[in-house]
């Protein structure tokens, strides 16, 4: 058999493992091979980016797909398209906000929706009250930008006490404090 | 915490996961696990003012600096320190390439034998990495949970009720995991038997790539086992999956080097001592070079056809021979040539004392 780039005998038959329409088999020559095996593992972007084929593959039109890459996060303002292209979440709100659309990407990497490892032992903030601390120091940012010092000190000490915890009405799970 | 120490004195020293022991130390060169952990009050670092990424560096390293035991464990302002130091960190694997090429705040706290270190302002907030010499993934398991669980103590995380650790890649999500094993297969690659273990593989959801060294520099012989999924399966679960395969593929390397041997012990004993003289008698001789004939010797002594040098110091001359840590012994930059000089005489002194 002949590499799949040149002349050459094809000495190494590598099974690639991380193709998500599952593995797939490369006959390659010796330098062929050194030169595919030393690329980087798969970047976060290539990942995301045939997740996300597949799921076009799967029924979504470029129409649909058009409308969701509009769609912005309204706590980061990260947009679908913006994600799409570089792989990356702009704020851990985004799993909240994008959720339905995030959840077939995340089954076609994981094959699974539902986390099974450990968690926090004291209760975490609720991603609600998360946005609103990443918001306020958006906020805070701006108005020392524009020397409003006195709401710049205003929003620190709402973020403080968002901080310090205790007054989130919608986090009653908590029972211990500190 | 130690800030800003002089990384100097780590040049000179070899990194626990270098020692070159541990279970199946002479196949299995280190077990590292990682984990990534976001802030819940800040955007993803894509996302993150210079001031995002300073608040987030002064909130973490403040609160790391109350952590019990944690006196002597070394602070890197990663921003601040030389260009070479960086290359340092990245060649002894305490830092990715990532942070070292990343801009504003960024920093790494390291503990003392070099068994872990946290990277602040990487792809997510905050990378915890432990790493042993030798397969040892259960060990590398407890002390990274345990270091999570006293820094989950001090520092909000970002975490869904469903999704678990959130992280700015979706690829991470969950656990934040990765297990990664470093194996070197040289006999595998010279039989040409590589491909038969990559397709007993094929069923098992983990990846096997090929990469050591600077940036990650391919030599052949070095492959990297990791899982491949975060969510859905737990940490256990995930460090098992990966610890399953390894003892395959430490049987497929023995049997291909008994193999060589019954085959043709003299030619492999020549193979072996030649690379060895090479090493020995280079007056010039570049990175890849050095790292191909050092996977040779490393083997010739696991086989015990080399008896002149322990394998700790055939681990230690992998690293110390990279530009990095070659300058930095050195104590000042050098050229690429004159790298290469400098390189073959510090291998002809530390080979043949
Ligand atoms: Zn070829
Ligand atoms: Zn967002």
């Amino acid at each position: 058999m002949k590499c799949q780039h040149c002349e050459k005998p094809a000495t190494f038959h590598i099974t690639e493992l991380i193709e998500p329409d599952g593995p797939k088999v490369l006959h390659l020559c010796e330098e062929h091979a050194r030169g595919f095996l030393s690329q980087e593992a798969p970047t976060p972007m290539a990942s995301v980016a045939s997740a996300l084929a597949k799921q076009l593959k799967l029924g979504q039109t470029k129409e649909e797909l058009a409308e969701l890459d509009r769609k912005a996060c309204p706590v980061c303002g990260i947009t679908f398209y913006e994600f799409r292209n570089a792989g990356r979440l702009g704020c851990p709100y985004d799993y909240t906000h994008f959720q339905k659309d995030l959840e077939p990407l995340l089954s076609n990497i994981h094959d699974s929706l539902e986390h099974q490892g450990k968690r926090p032992k004291r209760a975490a903030p609720s991603a609600d009250r998360q946005a609103q601390a990443i918001q306020l120091r958006r906020e805070m940012d701006e108005a020392v930008e524009r020397e409003d010092y006195e709401r710049a000190s205003e929003v620190r000490d709402l973020l403080r006490d968002l901080e310090t915890g205790d007054a989130d009405p919608s986090d009653s799970s908590s029972t211990e404090e500190g | 915490m130690l800030q800003n120490e002089k990384l100097d004195e780590l040049a000179a020293r070899c990194g626990e996961w270098l020692k070159g022991t541990g279970p199946e130390s002479d196949i299995v060169i280190s077990s590292r696990i990682r984990l990534a952990r976001n802030l819940g009050d800040f955007p993803f670092i894509r996302r993150c003012t210079p001031e995002d990424r300073q608040a987030i560096e002064r909130t973490v390293s403040s609160r790391m600096e109350k952590l019990e035991g944690w006196e002597d464990v070394r602070y890197v302002n990663v921003a601040e320190v030389s260009e070479l130091d960086r290359q340092f960190l990245v060649e002894r694997q305490l830092i990715s390439r990532e942070l070292a090429d990343a801009e504003g705040a960024r920093a790494v706290a390291i503990d003392p034998s070099e068994q872990f270190s946290v990277m602040i302002n990487e792809e997510d907030h905050l990378r915890l990495q432990v790493m042993h010499s030798g397969l040892d993934l259960t060990k590398a398991w407890d002390q990274i949970n345990h270091l999570d669980d006293l820094l989950e103590g001090v520092i909000n995380y970002a975490v869904h009720p469903k999704y678990g650790y959130l992280t700015a890649c979706p690829t991470n999500v969950g656990t934040g995991l990765r297990v990664s094993v470093m194996m070197h297969l040289p006999a595998l690659v010279i039989t040409h038997q590589i491909d038969k273990v990559f397709r007993s593989l094929q069923k098992i959801s983990v990846t096997v790539r090929g990469l050591y060294g600077e940036g990650s520099q391919f030599t052949g012989d070095f492959y990297q086992v990791s899982n491949q999924i975060t969510l859905g399966k737990s940490e256990q679960e995930l460090v098992e999956q990966v610890g399953e395969v390894v003892p395959v593929l430490i049987d497929y390397e023995r049997r291909a080097r008994q193999f060589l041997i019954d085959q043709s012990e003299q030619d492999l004993h020549d193979d072996v001592s030649r690379a060895l003289g090479i090493l020995c008698t280079a007056k010039k001789i570049s990175s890849d070079e050095t790292m191909h004939y050092l996977s040779k010797v490393r083997m010739g002594v696991n086989l015990g056809l080399i008896d002149s040098v322990p394998v700790k110091k055939i681990n230690e001359l992998f690293i110390h021979t990279q530009p990095g840590h070659l300058q930095k012994l050195h104590g000042r930059l050098l050229s690429s040539s004159d790298r290469n000089v400098q390189r073959a005489s510090y291998l002809h002194d530390h080979l043949t004392q």
